[in-house]
């Protein structure tokens, strides 16, 4: 006999736990992009493809937690927040994941060996890009703390300032990638055209995941300044 | 006449045996409602309670459980066009009882969040429609009982929203909120005690013969707060910084600090409930005891006898222990976003609501003052997500709990006056 009162349905899932728990999927998967250039550039393919099927597998996890929240979040939802900003929210995560599968998976379908002088700054630009994604996933952890205090007062302060640091982050990992697109072009002549476009796309894709990292926190600062 | 006096015996018998039962599908629906602030949030568990509520149902029944059931008994109905007839009154509260009773435990099987209250003014209207007549229905008092609906979750809305402004602007947004949850939460305790003993000194301990002034009540109320603010105290002394819990949630220990706190809303929204609600199931078996012992007189004032209030709280308790407990542990496994802060809040501003309205002998339904309490929370936004969906179930269910009460109640009436007739 299944018992339900007026007050177990009233609260449904918050929302904010369920948009952490993906965040924490599409940080776990982001955080593996370093290593897959680290495996690359030692030639070890049979890696590449392990850290492949593995950020496929935070992708899909993190796939399976949107469709879950989408699923709970009707539109009759009483939400301390405009439902838009947290569905806005939830998109931008997971496009994080997304560029980190499309990374891996570029990876593994056209197998490619990284130029000399792509080898290091790549890794490091790789290791930013998922900095700035770890951070804008430790301001999401706060969420919880900000729903508390309605956004407002030293929480929201507090969540302000990682902000401010976000944005700096994100702007260094825009100087290296610009920096790397440099070096790519300087030594196009040395690597065959189609590679040249393919790394060029792979340098953006990386920025993609601290461009999408920034969106995160961008929506979050709208949420925090109404 | 006749009725009364050869029956009188075998009616007072079903009288009672039906308020039981009333009362235990109180106990058992209505009251793990009342408790599901606390048990939801996990400042206590089902066991404890189940024994809180034991006893501070119990006591509310007891000590300030009289004054509502003047209402229900004479205030929706007009007794005048029966006084030649009062086994009318007997049959109909008899079956006012039995209907409600069996709505209640139809309904929570079903799961439906119906309120007590709406099934007793249910049933006695209808037993009044079909046994006395249209006219008979006093429903100006039907129309004031309507207007709590909204006044009721408005008010503990309310309460609960300013509750919760206060301990954000003086706890939560302070540069060490731990220390300033300590150092504000014995007041907050006081705040329990105050409000709680105020309106039931207000009310009048009638039948227990303590009558007090006003500035007594006051001075009363005030050292009741003040005692159980040094208990308080005490309590949350011993809570701890939990700094692993922190890192998770900033504000873990000072949930910590609240959880004894709730402890004292729990006790209070418990004698809340006893007041107010254990009048729905003894209201109508006083009506009938007091007609059978008077020999068939209907009287304007019936005095409610003690043993009739032990009866009511006793049935209370038998029906939280034995379905009570499975309904509060669906509530406490699925209510998680509720904290101690947000349950405190709610629960306070719930059991505020609840003596207050029963001061001013409104029939108020727990729930729905709840429900109201747990929404002004939320507008204060310091609840993640709230299903007005449910708050709609919610409304439906007040709709259609009178007619049902009305329909099932006209049933028997006829069919207990078929019986002895």
């Amino acid at each position: 006999m299944k018992r339900t009162t007026p007050f177990a349905n009233l609260f449904g899932r918050s929302p904010f736990k369920a948009l952490k728990q993906h965040m924490r999927a599409v940080v776990e998967g982001a955080a593996e992009v370093p290593a897959l250039f680290e495996a690359l550039s030692a030639g070890d393919q049979g890696r590449v493809q392990a850290i492949k099927d593995s950020i496929f597998a935070h992708e899909a996890e993190a796939d399976r937690l949107k469709n879950e929240l989408r699923n709970h979040l009707p539109k009759s939802f009483f939400l301390p927040v405009d439902r838009r900003d947290l569905l806005e929210i939830l998109n931008w995560q997971d496009s994080i994941a997304d560029a980190a599968q499309d990374i891996s998976g570029l990876l593994v379908e056209r197998p490619m060996e990284i130029p000399g002088p792509l080898k290091e700054p790549i890794v490091t630009l790789a290791q930013r890009c998922v900095d700035v994604v770890e951070l804008s996933a430790k301001i999401i952890e706060q969420l919880d703390e900000l729903v508390e205090m309605g956004f407002k007062g030293k929480e929201a302060s507090r969540v302000e300032e990682m902000l401010d640091r976000l944005n700096l982050l994100e702007d260094d990992t825009d100087e290296l990638g610009l920096e790397l697109t440099r070096t790519l072009f300087e030594h196009e002549d040395e690597i065959k055209p189609v590679s040249v476009i393919m790394w060029y796309q792979l340098i953006q894709w990386i920025g993609d995941l601290a461009d999408n990292a920034e969106k995160v926190g961008d929506r979050l600062r709208l949420l925090i300044a109404n | 006449m006749e009725i009364i006096t050869e029956y009188g015996t075998i009616l007072m018998v079903m009288a009672i045996v039906f308020g039981l039962y009333m009362t235990w599908g109180i106990g058992a629906n209505d009251v793990a409602n009342a408790m599901g602030t606390s048990v939801g949030s996990g400042a206590i568990t089902v066991k404890q309670a189940i024994i809180i509520a034991a006893i501070f149902e119990f006591a509310g029944a007891f000590i300030a459980g009289g004054h509502v059931t003047a209402t229900i008994r004479k205030g929706i109905i007009d007794p005048t066009s029966i006084v030649n007839n009062p086994e009318i009154l007997v049959f109909g509260m008899l079956a006012s009882l039995l209907a409600a009773g069996i709505w209640l435990m139809v309904a929570s099987n079903r799961g439906w969040p119906v309120s007590t209250t709406h099934s007793i003014v249910g049933a006695i209207v209808g037993f009044t429609v079909a046994g006395i007549g249209m006219d008979a229905v006093q429903w100006g008092k039907i129309g004031q009982i309507v207007a709590s609906w909204v006044v009721s979750p408005v008010l503990g809305g309310t309460i609960a929203f300013v509750l919760m402004m206060s301990i954000r602007g003086l706890i939560l947004n302070t540069e060490n909120p731990f220390v300033s949850a300590k150092r504000w939460g014995p007041i907050y305790v006081f705040l329990v005690g105050f409000i709680i003993s105020l309106v039931t000194l207000f009310k009048g301990l009638t039948h227990l013969d303590i009558d007090l002034s006003v500035g007594m009540s006051f001075v009363v109320a005030t050292l009741f707060g003040v005692l159980l603010a040094v208990i308080g105290w005490f309590m949350i002394n011993r809570v701890q910084v939990d700094t692993s819990a922190d890192r998770e949630f900033h504000f873990a220990s000072v949930e910590k600090v609240f959880t004894p706190m709730m402890v004292f809303t729990a006790c209070a929204m418990a004698f809340a409930h006893g007041s107010n609600d254990v009048a729905n199931g003894i209201g109508p078996l006083a009506a009938v005891v007091s007609i059978i012992q008077s020999g068939g007189e209907v009287a304007q004032k019936a005095s409610l006898p003690n043993w009739i209030l032990v009866l009511g709280g006793v049935g209370i308790v038998i029906g939280l222990a034995t379905m009570g407990y499975r309904v509060m542990k669906t509530i406490g496994t699925r209510i998680t976003e509720l904290t101690p802060t947000r349950g405190f809040c709610a629960t306070l501003a719930a059991a505020a609501t609840v003596v207050l309205a029963s001061r001013t002998g409104m029939p108020v339904s727990t729930t729905h003052i709840a429900v109201g309490a747990v929404i002004g929370v939320g507008l204060a936004r310091g609840v993640g997500a709230i299903d007005l969906r449910v708050i709609g179930g919610i409304v439906l269910s007040w709709l259609i709990t009178l007619p049902v009460g009305a329909v099932l109640s006209a049933i028997f009436f006829f069919t207990l006056k078929g019986m002895f007739t």
